[in-house]
């Protein structure tokens, strides 16, 4: 028993045992590269991914890095699908620039780009399927603004200040509330990296400075959570508008923890995404940006039909 | 150069082992192509090999400045953000002060060397255990990498030919049928140039004696601090020039990443044969052990296995690779 056997049974198990469906290649091949993977939001996606790969008989596979931080890994994904020869891809930029070089390539060969979520900044792609993350930040300012009642102060916790949603959420949020509301002031934007443990202690920080805060919007699903368990331990009664959804930040809005949440459609994005990719391979013509939706959903309203079939656990 | 990239330290039956071992490490790695170049036609391609060599670069050299710590049977956990600051600090330099790239290549590198002084300095003088020194290390370079950057990536539009750094080729413009990036000659010129430090310098000899038994190199009247800081900086500047790699192939400065690139790396030294417990260990086998990971990871993705069960064969190589390394030291 020595390495070198070890290793070559091991690969050949790995490449015998996952390889099978790469040999059924009639079928056409669209690689998804996205920011994420394990997270429930990405899931989701995958999920209205695999959903439209059915439908329409293609191929899907999709991966993303651990990290949204780590564009590099990100970058040899997208490599690895280049040399599959896929017949199209789908990709959601961590940094526009550092995967033009790819793109290009991609360009060159005739495979269709399709951009989803944040999208990428570059004319390559045929079409972006994403929210309109800034609308969707607004409707929450326009939601916490009911619910404190008009004034009185506010604070946001994003995930972080260098990606699109992240600028586009806080943006949209505080932008909308000093435009439209004048007796609300946003006391404190902080971003915890979209970690639950991190968002946590941020959120109990500023609730600690500000005594008298009436509300906080978390700008992503882990922020949120971070924020429902600060107000949780602290024991505060302040008004929690989340973003997109997943099974804890159902469950706060259940028990009231949090008042509401702004869902996206993450799965109306993967489906849109490979849809969109089947489309520019039949060669049709697409729209510049497919807008995926998004709601604003709370106890009441989130067993309604169009609601519970965008929330993901 | 086989007796260079040997391991120095200990009398000849060790050395025979050496070559030995590197023999098996590269089998496993030659395997691995195998398999994959029979399960996928895409694989063997010349634009996908030189990915993988691309992608191993980065990877390659952080291993390479681990490698020389480890075999003093140290550890540093703080490769992955010092890369980061490294980049971080030519970004400033090119971007936001407007100087020329030469100059943005030295800071670089003396922010690395810099760091890897002072890490070197607080395990060797205030005794601070290594691992804890590098990992207050590893968190005092990432938030400075934050605060310097402004948090926002630096981007080196302004720097005509940085991205040339890691993604040109010189050789390919000599002999257009072999566009091996510049990156990855850099990644094989580092490993030169630390195998023969290694191998074939007093900085060298001390590096495996330290890890060996630093109390008997210390009673025969060596100054152990000096040689270990020295150890220490040099990984440091290796790490700058990673942080270069990977800077220009991003075209930017990303300050938020870095953290869990020391576990790669880490992996790569464990996977080519070096010992956790110092005084072992070759640069040949930590290459190698940076390509299986990257073949892995490549080759995995070309017969689009589902992301989840990648990382668990991965997990699974390294435990094999390493038990494989006991099994044949057992024996002898």
């Amino acid at each position: 028993m020595n390495r070198r056997t070890l290793i070559s049974a091991i690969a050949l198990a790995a490449a015998l045992g996952f390889g099978a469906p790469a040999m059924a290649q009639d079928k056409p091949d669209i690689a998804l590269i996205s920011k994420g993977f394990q997270h429930q939001f990405w899931q989701a996606v995958k999920a209205g991914a695999d959903k439209a790969a059915a439908e329409f008989n293609v191929n899907v596979t999709f991966e993303g890095p651990d990290s949204e931080t780590q564009v590099d890994r990100q970058i040899d994904m997208l490599a690895a699908a280049l040399s599959r020869n896929p017949d199209a891809i789908g990709f959601a930029a961590l940094d526009s620039q550092a995967a033009t070089p790819l793109l290009q390539q991609a360009k060159d060969r005739n495979i269709p780009v399709i951009a989803f979520d944040s999208g990428v900044d570059s004319d390559i792609p045929l079409t972006t399927a994403t929210t309109d993350n800034v609308a969707a930040a607004a409707l929450a300012a326009d939601k916490m603004a009911e619910l404190i009642g008009g004034s009185g102060k506010v604070a946001v916790v994003a995930h972080d200040q260098t990606s699109r949603t992240g600028i586009d959420r806080v943006d949209g949020f505080v932008n909308r509330i000093k435009e439209a509301y004048p007796n609300i002031e946003v006391v404190a934007v902080q971003y915890g990296g979209g970690d639950h443990l991190q968002s946590t202690e941020i959120t109990k920080s500023i609730l600690l400075a500000n005594p008298d805060l009436k509300g906080i919007f978390g700008a992503n699903e882990g922020s949120a959570i971070g924020v429902v368990n600060g107000k949780r331990e602290l024991g505060s009664s302040i008004v929690v508008i989340g973003y997109d959804s997943g099974a804890q930040q159902k469950q706060a809005i259940t028990e009231g923890l949090m008042n509401g949440a702004i869902t996206q459609n993450p799965v109306g994005i993967g489906y849109e995404t490979v849809k969109a990719a089947v489309a520019a391979l039949k060669g049709e013509t697409l729209q510049p940006v497919i807008d995926t939706g998004f709601y604003y959903y709370d106890a009441s309203t989130m067993a309604n039909p169009e609601i519970a079939a965008v929330l993901y656990d | 150069m086989t007796d260079t990239l040997a391991t120095p330290a200990k009398p000849q039956g060790i050395r025979i082992t050496g070559a030995f071992h590197r023999l098996l490490a590269f089998s496993g790695l030659i395997a691995l192509v195998v398999v994959f170049s029979l399960a996928s036609p895409n694989f063997m391609q010349t634009n996908n090999v030189l990915a993988i060599l691309q992608a191993t670069s980065v990877n390659g050299v952080l291993a390479i400045a681990a490698t020389l710590v480890i075999i003093t049977g140290g550890i540093d956990l703080s490769v992955g953000t010092l890369m980061t600051f490294c980049a971080v600090i030519c970004g400033v330099v090119l971007t936001y002060l407007g100087m020329p790239l030469p100059l943005g290549i030295l800071a670089a590198i003396a922010a690395g060397t810099a760091s890897g002084l002072i890490s070197g300095t607080i395990v060797a003088k205030l005794k601070v255990p290594p691992f804890i020194a590098t990992l207050g290390m590893m968190l005092i370079l990432k938030g400075l990498s934050l605060v310097i950057s402004g948090t926002r990536p630096i981007y080196f539009n302004d720097t005509p030919g940085f991205t040339q750094i890691a993604q040109g080729s010189i050789i390919g413009s000599v002999f257009p049928a072999l566009p091996i990036p510049n990156g990855v000659l850099i990644l094989f010129l580092v490993a030169i140039i630390a195998a023969f430090i290694l191998g074939r310098t007093v900085l060298g000899r001390y590096t495996f004696a330290l890890g060996s038994n630093e109390e008997a190199v210390r009673l025969s009247g060596v100054n152990t601090d000096r040689w270990k800081i020295a150890v220490y900086a040099l990984a440091g500047g290796i790490c700058g020039v990673a942080g270069l790699l990977i800077a220009s192939r991003l075209n930017s400065a990303q300050p938020a990443l870095g953290q869990g690139y020391e576990l790669d790396a880490i992996a790569a030294v464990v996977i080519g044969g070096t010992s956790l417990s110092g005084g072992r260990g070759t640069i040949l086998g930590t290459l190698i052990g940076a390509l299986i990971i990257s073949v892995l990871a490549n080759g995995l993705r070309i017969l689009s296995v589902a992301q989840e069960w990648q990382t668990v064969v991965t997990g699974t190589i390294i435990i094999l690779a390493v038990y494989a390394d006991i099994l044949r030291r057992r024996r002898l």
